[in-house]
């Protein structure tokens, strides 16, 4: 009875664990990749590296396209160079990341950053023109008018956050090699999900399958209504 | 430009978020911390998960566990990225010994490997107890269409033993040139349930043949008993002087606890229904020596005289 009881307890324990673990790396990747995303997809959005010389204009298509590529960015791939980065006797080895969590928000982040830049960058492009233009013409300074296109491209920016913590929380492959899927350390839903079906527990495998669409389809529907809230006003 | 209370809401959380990971980065870098590179054929079998809490309790140390394939296991800890590995396949073994990477190997326990198939047995090998002959068996069915193999085909222990089979027939079979021949490049335990869906053969450790073998209900044991499927695991520790940084004492430890009559005691109670999926080798040096490990007794005393 003990024994039963004992293994009843760690094994709840042991979801949260993964669960918690999941939604930390994949959390604090995304929101770091936001700060870093959100500006530079707001300058390209705006042109701000467009001026009138050509060569300004080819750095500017250059710019969009790599981020537009890097919007597809295998997970396998950032995994497998992160671990060649933060490998023992790899270039940043000496800070002994390797298996740890960072490591995994490491790989998890130089994925959201070109969603989040990617994202944000179209929405602001595609109100760009229109907005700042009735902006101006009502009056309004260069500075207020790019607020105002800020404001109404609001919505898209949230969007490219869902986005990317869509991507990033029901990533597997980066994950895996960066982080080693250490029991207890670095084992989250998705990989917990990979070990639990190759050993053939297939409940424990659905049931983390559910915890791990519950979630997203948490996050899916907050977002959903603050952008409803925000096309409201 | 007036910022948003949600903007710099964000921010804070942002922050807060950040300084909470490196507070506990800091925290868990306090614990000592042993890497150890396996295989997944004992990873799958829950020996680990049960014998490391015993190790951690006793030692104030946390062990992670990173399970792959030998080959991989032994890279891993090439690169220092371990601090210790566990492993086997002899000759991956010896020369991760001989590039100095690697020290003190030594045997901890073994079991063997058995062929497994289906319960039809298309090939006709139930009861040899000459595995090479039931390879050939095999591979001549499978040529008339009759029979396939699953390998691993991922430079794991028993990927590397199973080849082994194969060049001593003179083969070297691959998916490319042999259509009966699959490589899944998987872990054990998945390469045992593809092999129950396709109704094929392969080669296996008895442990993770024990603990799957409730979910492979077409699949029997069909060759057992050879002496040269014997399955050696050994233990070899990351050399500190090409990496200093690493947990070369806390290998050290975990190392002794193993091969100590403690250890080796748990390790012969881990049974899966009344069966023992390892058995004790570390200190038997008649058998260990038979077994490939010709040094076992001088490296035994090694151990025994190291400081915990």
């Amino acid at each position: 009875m003990m024994c039963e009881k004992m293994f009843e307890n760690t094994f709840l324990e042991e979801i949260l664990n993964i669960t918690l673990l999941s939604l930390k790396v994949s959390g604090t990747a995304v929101l770091i990749g936001a700060i870093i995303g959100i500006p530079i997809g707001t300058a390209l959005g705006f042109g701000w590296f467009k001026g009138k010389m050509m060569l300004t204009r080819i750095i500017d298509l250059t710019l969009k396209s790599i981020v537009n590529t890097f919007m597809g960015l295998p997970p396998v791939v950032v995994g497998l160079v992160v671990y060649l980065l933060l490998t023992t006797s790899g270039p940043l080895g000496p800070l002994g990341l390797l298996y740890t969590p960072t490591a995994m928000i490491i790989t998890q982040l130089i994925m959201a950053v070109p969603i989040v830049t990617g994202v944000t960058m179209s929405a602001i492009g595609s109100v760009e023109k229109t907005v700042r233009e009735r902006a101006l013409s009502l009056g309004a300074t260069d500075r207020q008018a790019a607020w105002t296109v800020l404001r109404e491209a609001r919505t898209g920016i949230l969007t490219a956050v869902i986005v990317a913590f869509g991507a990033a929380i029901s990533e597997v492959g980066g994950i895996m090699i960066a982080g080693g899927n250490i029991r207890w350390v670095t084992r989250t839903l998705t990989t917990a999900i990979v070990v639990e079906t190759n050993l053939g527990n297939f409940d424990l495998a659905i049931t983390l399958g559910i915890i791990l669409l519950s979630i997203a389809f948490i996050i899916n529907l907050a977002l959903t209504i603050i952008q409803f809230r925000g096309q409201k006003r | 430009m007036e910022f948003p209370k949600t903007t710099i809401a964000a921010v804070i959380i942002g922050i807060a978020i950040i300084g909470g990971i490196a507070y506990e980065h800091y925290l868990s870098s306090q614990k000592p911390i042993i890497v150890l590179a396996t295989t997944t054929s004992v990873y799958d079998s829950g020996m680990l998960d049960y014998l490391i809490p015993k190790f951690e309790n006793k030692h104030h140390a946390e062990v992670h566990v990173i399970s792959v394939g030998t080959g991989q296991a032994i890279e891993i800890g090439r690169r220092g990225d371990a601090d210790i590995v566990l492993v086997h396949s002899k000759n991956l073994e010896l020369s991760f010994v001989n590039s100095t990477y690697g020290i003190h190997r030594i045997g901890v326990f073994y079991n063997d490997f058995i062929i497994v198939g289906p319960a039809s047995d298309p090939a006709g090998i139930k009861n040899l107890t000459n595995s090479t002959e039931a390879f050939r068996r095999i591979c001549e069915r499978g040529f008339r269409g009759d029979a396939t193999f699953v390998s691993r085909a991922d430079k794991s222990g028993t990927n590397m033993f199973e080849l082994k089979i194969w060049s001593m027939l003179g083969i070297t079979p691959s998916n490319k040139t042999y259509a009966w021949y699959i490589e899944a490049g998987t872990g054990m335990g998945s390469v045992l349930r593809i092999s129950n869906e396709k109704g094929s053969y392969t080669l296996t450790d008895r442990s993770t043949w024990l603990s799957f073998k409730r979910q492979l209900k077409d699949m029997d044991i069909l060759v057992q008993d050879d002496k040269i499927l014997t399955n050696p695991y050994a233990i070899i520790l990351v050399n500190p002087e090409k990496y200093p940084n690493r947990n070369y004492k806390g290998a050290l430890a975990l190392a002794k606890f193993m091969i100590s009559n403690e250890g080796q005691e748990l390790i012969a109670n881990y049974k899966k229904n009344g069966e023992m999926l390892f058995k004790p080798l570390a200190r038997k040096i008649e058998l260990a020596r038979e077994l490939g490990f010709p040094d076992q007794s001088n490296e035994l005393a090694w151990y025994d005289k190291q400081k915990p």
